[in-house]
């Protein structure tokens, strides 16, 4: 998409698209620091799982082919540790940009609660009835907010993950220092759940992240808002009403108006996200496979 | 006539009257029974009644160690008489016990007399290896049974996979695994002269089949005969845990043979052996190498890289004994010792590491039991939420869209 194809958007208030893809407002919804480190994470996680799964699957032949791939025990291990160490950076980037800027503009409130927080608030409980209800036909489809609370699983899930993979994957990178302090089981304990977790996060990323925000019909192939940092008004209105209508009424939607996805942007997803998105697909396929 | 029959008849009328023209000439001394016999079988292209070559290379068989010895034809062939020519055409099988009585005698013992006397008409006799008339000195580097040349001479039937399928012969083409193992290279190579063939581990004239309990190929006497040259080893051995075993009658204990194999013995520091004999471990130790494959080692292993601790790593190869005996690698006193091994900084809270916890002995590793119960239920609970989630949200997003799609139609 061209700018010119979407330049009359002020023509078009009411921000509904006429059909020919003309008139389409889009709204910001990541920022540049936000979508920088969402790539590094996803290229990180890849990096990590596709290195790392040869040794929780080592008895299995496809084991054996994916580490020699990968640079052999020595080369998937070197490429396993900077994946993680970058992943560490992108982790605690996240989390310190995050504090200094709510901060920096008195909204650290609006951080911990609320509809803009990323902590589960009432609400989501009953978003997720209320979504149940609407799986089975029993009523219309809710109208979420700014995080939905599928968002949020994924969102805590990676701080849950860093903390056990993170965390137990230093013990094991670095056995001899740690072992000073620590009795010798905690580092059976962390080879257990370094992989254990691993799994669980590999598993959840590659199926249940992508068909919720990627593979499901409405979103098939791939939802690009997350490499363009802006979603179309249209969608917008129909996948987060709640927000769009606070958005609105707080009087916060002008500013919060953005140009359309650069090329570049939507080229990177594309081809970046959607390398990630099939090379996670293959692991599941393994993962599957070496159950059977 | 046949053609054989012919070309006899006018040898023969040949060599008549060739004995004529010399007796009226010279009063020559009479032929020696060889020239006589090769008088026909020195035709490369002579052939008996049933087209089988009845060729005799004269040269070979005087340089061979009979003919060195002036042995007649008819030593051998005894049935022949030389002043009735020519010899019917079945002649009686030669019999080597009228020399070499001693050697028939052993050979009637062994495997291959056995399966003769059993009726299997491939099994090697004395010519199959020593050959018939171009038979030498086991020294004589050209000799078929000489050191350098029996694992050839073995292998026309024990490398062959037409005569190892015909005669079923135990272990299958054992002469291909034994060129390829380290024994088989080591033939090849400089040590040449004193690395083992065949023979060297089987014998000779005294093969005997591995459950008799004479043969060297005994399981009980396997140590033994590897420790003829492995002497450090066995010794190791008899003192470690397998050999005590062993000694004590527990004839089950692993030998030699058991993590080496027999014939495809490969050298013990390739990254293949390494890799490949935790598995020979496994197979009596099998909850030991399914907690070893839950840990890096085991899994670094498994995929085929030998850098990680194997088993022997840590518990010693021949020597190996149970952590209660304060020698053992893996007791007390000497587990830090053995950890440093491969990590040089270690301390003993690292030592404290327990390279076979099981997660399902919740007796011997409860918390390790009950962190991999919690891991689990995690993990069940995670996917069992996600997965009716999606299954139901797939559901209705897909009949939202045929809807829909239905409408603007």
């Amino acid at each position: 998409m061209t700018a010119a194809t979407v330049t009359p958007a002020a023509a078009r208030p009411d921000g509904q698209a006429d059909g020919n893809g003309l008139a389409q407002r889009y709204v910001r919804r990541f920022t540049a620091t936000e979508r920088v480190l969402h790539s590094l994470l996803m290229l990180t996680f890849v990096g990590c799982a596709l290195t790392g799964l040869p040794l929780v699957f080592a008895d299995r032949p496809w084991a054996a082919t994916l580490a020699r791939i990968l640079g052999g025990f020595e080369g998937a291990g070197l490429i396993h540790r900077i994946c993680a160490a970058v992943m560490i950076v992108v982790f605690v980037t996240h989390v310190v940009v995050m504090f200094s800027k709510a901060l920096a503009g008195g909204r650290l409130m609006r951080l911990l609660w609320g509809p803009d927080s990323m902590v589960p608030q009432p609400q989501d409980a009953i978003d997720i009835y209320h979504n149940f209800l609407w799986f089975i036909g029993r009523g219309p489809r809710p109208q979420f907010d700014r995080w939905t609370y599928w968002e949020k699983f994924d969102y805590w899930a990676v701080f849950w993950g860093m903390m056990i993979i993170g965390g137990s994957g230093l013990l094991l990178w670095f056995p001899v220092f740690f072992a000073r302090i620590l009795p010798g089981w905690v580092f059976n304990i962390a080879a257990l759940v370094h992989g254990e977790e691993a799994l669980l996060a590999v598993g959840f990323i590659f199926t249940f992240h992508f068909f919720n925000g990627h593979l499901r019909p409405d979103k098939f192939p791939m939802d690009t808002v997350i490499f363009t940092g802006r979603v179309s008004e249209r969608e917008l209105k129909h996948e987060r009403a709640v927000e769009y209508a606070r958005m609105v009424k707080e009087g916060r939607f002008d500013a919060a108006l953005a140009p359309p996805p650069t090329q570049e942007s939507l080229v990177f997803g594309w081809i970046v996200g959607g390398a990630a998105l099939l090379l996670g697909i293959i692991a599941i396929v393994l993962i599957v496979y070496s159950f059977f | 006539m046949r053609p054989a029959q012919t070309i006899r008849a006018i040898l023969l009328a040949g060599l008549a009257a060739a004995f004529a023209a010399q007796a009226a000439t010279t009063p020559a001394p009479a032929p020696s029974v060889t020239d006589t016999c090769l008088m026909c079988h020195a035709d490369k292209d002579a052939k008996g009644a049933a087209g089988n070559s009845i060729a005799v290379d004269g040269a070979k068989f005087a340089a061979s160690v009979h003919g060195e010895m002036k042995l007649k034809c008819t030593d051998c062939h005894a049935d022949v008489a030389v002043d009735k020519l020519p010899h019917p055409e079945k002649l009686k099988p030669v019999n080597c016990a009228t020399c070499h009585a001693k050697e028939v005698k052993e050979y009637t013992g062994t495997v291959h007399g056995q399966a003769r006397k059993g009726g299997n008409s491939i099994a090697a006799t004395c010519t199959d290896c020593h050959g018939k008339h171009d038979i030498l000195r086991s020294k004589d580097a050209a000799a078929r049974t000489n050191h350098a040349n029996i694992e050839a001479t073995c292998s026309t039937c024990h490398g062959n996979d037409t005569v190892v399928a015909k005669g079923k012969l135990p272990g299958g083409n054992i002469g291909g695994k034994f060129h390829d193992s380290i024994h088989g290279k080591a033939l090849i190579g400089a040590a040449k002269g004193s690395a083992p063939t065949c023979t060297n581990c089987h014998g000779a004239h005294s093969i005997q089949p591995k459950a008799d309990e004479n043969s060297r190929t005994n399981r009980a006497r396997i140590p033994d005969t590897c420790g003829a040259c492995h002497t450090s080893e066995r010794e190791a051995y008899v003192k470690g845990m397998h050999g005590k075993l062993r000694q004590d009658g527990v004839l089950a204990a692993p030998g030699c043979t058991d993590c080496h194999s027999a014939h495809g013995i490969q050298q013990h520091d390739t990254p293949l052996f390494q890799t490949e004999v935790i598995k020979e471990c496994g197979t009596c130790h099998a909850d030991y190498l399914a907690t070893y494959r839950d840990t890096f080692h085991g899994q670094v292993t498994a995929l085929g890289y030998s850098r990680m601790a194997t088993c022997a790593s840590c518990h010693g190869a021949h020597e190996v004994l149970p952590a209660s005996n304060p020698a053992s690698k893996v007791s007390k006193q000497n587990r830090l010792k053995t950890c440093q091994q491969c990590h040089a900084n270690a301390s003993a809270n690292f030592a404290s590491f327990d390279p076979h916890a099981n997660r399902h002995d919740k007796a011997r590793d409860p918390l390790f039991y009950w962190a991999a119960k919690f891991m689990e239920l995690l993990l069940f609970g995670v996917f069992a939420f996600f997965g009716i989630h999606t299954v139901f949200w797939l559901y209705r997003e897909v009949r939202e869209k045929l809807a829909s799609g239905k409408e603007r139609h």
